[in-house]
């Protein structure tokens, strides 16, 4: 039996709790305060290579972080600012991988989006996607078989990655190994510039989870309080034993699939349309609405993120970059295998 | 007592299962059933919940080993059929080959390769595919040619860091026996001089290594004597050995099953023409395998791989130039 909870309307969700609605809100101020600071270093070309940002995706990322705990696994798309700050990725981390410091956790050798610190349980993902899904799976598969428990394993993927073959494969290796994963569908309409009309043709992509014997979950990626209770529900479930889970939510994306891009070839309507809204807006509001912060406060709170953000890229401008003398140009940990193998 | 090529691969397997508790086999049909060519035969009962049957997936089966890997694990990836390893090339290439330059954190998986042509197997179960690992910075490659090497270079490879193709040759499965497991080996990275002669080089690695030792044999009546080098790794390849090999004999010819366009057998003359060649007295010469998939009837087959006697006359060529 696979039960399918994407049925379960507003009505019958329990109501937000100010603590982490609250908490969940400012890692996505942040998030957006980083966001648009990377943007505007990307136009002033002190970011080489793509900047990719998680505008309208906040609200997800950071339920998904926030549902995490110490100990469990996290491999984020290009898309899960807000999710890897509240999962503890500190900014200094993303400054200096964007700027390409060789002080970052990637020295230079790899950028922007693709960091992460796999002792900690967070994997940098690669750019293949789809790819992160059978990883994870190994992460819990190795765990399982150390004999731990109570822990989960998230990633994200978007409506464009569930048509890869390794989706597929991963998603079934995760159901037949009955495996504590929780997949994060992030449906935002486009697949770089295709519309999900020529991406997939079933009804939702929550039928995808069914024919796969996976829990399904659908979510409002506009509204935090529907993401924090579903993605929390979600990773309960699978920290319960309930096996693998599959939350898909909807949006739009409100920027385009990079810096370079202007995402003209979004449909106007659908900037108008429900999935079009701002989750960072709607959760400002609703924090005010709810009297749980007052606007000061908030703006308090974003100048907070703004100092935080901008003493960061000070401190990172000045570090060193890498430096191709120096570098160790091998690309085996077997040193002595490396040695073996002259370079021209 | 004999042990064959595919009881020393399982032998090897057994030892490391019962040495390290961090090593776990994960493929198609491993588990009960003792996979296709029975390399994992009883393992699964002798080491229960640590050979695992897999779904058919080979792009989720590396990922998973990669993720075990990163999690401290030393998964043993058996691939049924090394043609079957392109489905998870991307895994293998883009995941486990880039983890450890990108982060710092070793990627120690091993996939075992069933390579090579067997008569009758056609173009899908006959690949031979190291080249194509190769050009990957990042992964070892290796291609044992005798029961020896397939037991301690297998044993090797687990105890490894890095990842790990591990290129086992199916027609030497059953046919190749040796008397008894090593004890001590040649290590990963070492190629070996498996016969010495002074006319001529013929470089070689796994089943072609054993084409040459009988065109060696052929041409000694004749009087020429051949020296054999087998590489038994691809990368890291043993540069040094084969040039030393050349300055001895002058005479250099690569024997590959692989195809013929880039590849080990046109690595080995670049890097040997880059460093000695002063040493040639002939151009350096290759032979591969057709330039077509690979057959399925005998005839075909037998006339599209290298063979001993193939490999004789392109000596005999060589050493009349």
């Amino acid at each position: 039996m696979v039960p399918n909870v994407a049925s379960q309307t507003a009505d019958s969700r329990p109501p937000p709790l100010r603590e982490p609605f609250t908490k969940a809100f400012r890692w996505m101020l942040l998030a957006r305060t980083l966001d648009d600071k990377l943007a505007s270093l990307y136009r002033a070309g002190k970011i080489h290579g793509g900047v990719f940002l998680g505008r309208g995706h906040e609200a997800l990322a950071a339920s998904v972080g926030l549902a995490l705990r110490p100990g469990d696994v996290y491999a984020p798309l290009i898309r899960d600012l807000a999710g890897r700050l509240a999962f503890g990725e500190p900014v200094l981390d993303v400054v200096r991988t964007f700027m390409g410091s060789a002080l970052g956790p990637m020295r230079g050798r790899d950028g922007n989006v693709h960091r992460g610190r796999p002792r900690e349980s967070l994997l940098p993902m690669i750019s293949h996607l789809g790819a992160m899904i059978s990883v994870v799976n190994g992460v819990l598969f190795a765990r399982r078989m150390k004999n731990l428990s109570g822990f989960v394993g998230t990633t994200t993927i978007g409506d464009g990655g569930t048509s890869t073959g390794a989706f597929h494969e991963a998603l079934n290796q995760a159901a037949v190994e009955k495996l504590p994963l929780v997949l994060i569908v992030a449906n935002n309409l486009y697949a770089y510039s295709t519309p999900t009309a020529r991406q997939f043709a079933c009804r939702d992509l929550a039928d995808k989870a069914i024919g796969y014997g996976v829990a399904s979950h659908a979510a409002d990626a506009t509204d935090l309080a529907a993401c924090q209770e579903v993605v929390g529900r979600a990773v309960g479930r699978a920290r319960d034993g309930h096996g693998p889970q599959m939350v898909v939510a909807r949006l739009l994306r409100l920027c385009g699939h990079g810096e370079h891009d202007d995402a003209s070839y979004v449909d106007p309507r659908l900037r108008q349309s429900p999935e079009g809204r701002d989750c960072l807006k709607l959760a400002e509001q609703s924090l005010l609405d709810h009297g749980w912060a007052e606007a000061r406060q908030v703006e308090s709170w974003r100048e907070e993120a703004v100092q935080e953000v901008e003493a960061v890229v000070a401190q990172v401008q000045r570090e060193p970059t890498p430096d191709p003398f120096a570098e160790d140009w091998r690309a085996l940990s077997s040193r002595h295998l490396a040695g073996v193998y002259p370079e021209y | 007592m004999s042990i064959t090529y595919l009881e020393a691969i399982r032998e090897a397997q057994a030892r490391a299962l019962a040495d390290d508790p961090r090593v776990f086999i994960y493929g198609q049909d491993v588990g009960t059933f003792g996979g296709a060519f029975k390399a994992t035969k009883n393992l699964m009962k002798e080491y229960p919940g640590r050979v695992l049957d897999a779904t058919l997936s080979e792009d989720a089966i590396v990922g998973l080993a990669v993720g075990a890997a990163i999690e401290g694990m030393r998964p043993i990836v058996e691939m049924q059929f090394a043609d079957f390893s392109t489905v998870g090339l991307n895994q293998i290439v883009n995941q486990a080959a880039t983890l450890f330059w990108r982060t710092q954190v070793p990627c120690p998986i091993v996939v075992r390769l069933p390579s090579g042509g067997t008569s009758g197997s056609g173009p899908f179960h006959s690949q031979s595919l190291e080249s194509v690992y190769a050009y990957w910075p990042g992964l070892v490659v290796l291609t044992p040619a005798t029961v020896e090497d397939a037991y301690s270079m297998l044993l090797e490879a687990i105890a490894l860091d890095d990842p790990v193709i591990f290129c086992e040759h199916k027609l030497l499965y059953y046919h190749l026996k040796a008397d008894r497991l090593p004890t001590e080996a040649l290590p990963v990275g070492k190629a070996r001089i498996a016969r010495q002669g002074r006319d001529l080089t013929i470089v070689a690695y796994s089943a072609m290594v054993h084409e040459a030792l009988a065109a060696a044999e052929e041409l000694a009546p004749e009087g020429s004597q051949i020296e054999v080098v087998d590489l038994r790794s691809i990368r890291p390849l043993d540069t040094d050995t084969v040039v030393a090999s050349v300055a001895r004999t002058g005479r250099l010819l690569c024997v590959g099953e692989a195809w013929p366009w880039g590849g080990v057998t046109a690595e080995v003359i670049a890097r040997v023409a880059s460093e000695g060649f002063g040493l040639f007295d002939a151009p350096p010469q290759r032979l591969n395998a057709k330039d077509t998939p690979i057959p399925f009837h005998p005839h075909l087959w037998a006339a599209h791989r290298p063979t001993a006697r193939s490999v004789a006359a392109a000596a005999r060529k060589l050493l009349r130039q």
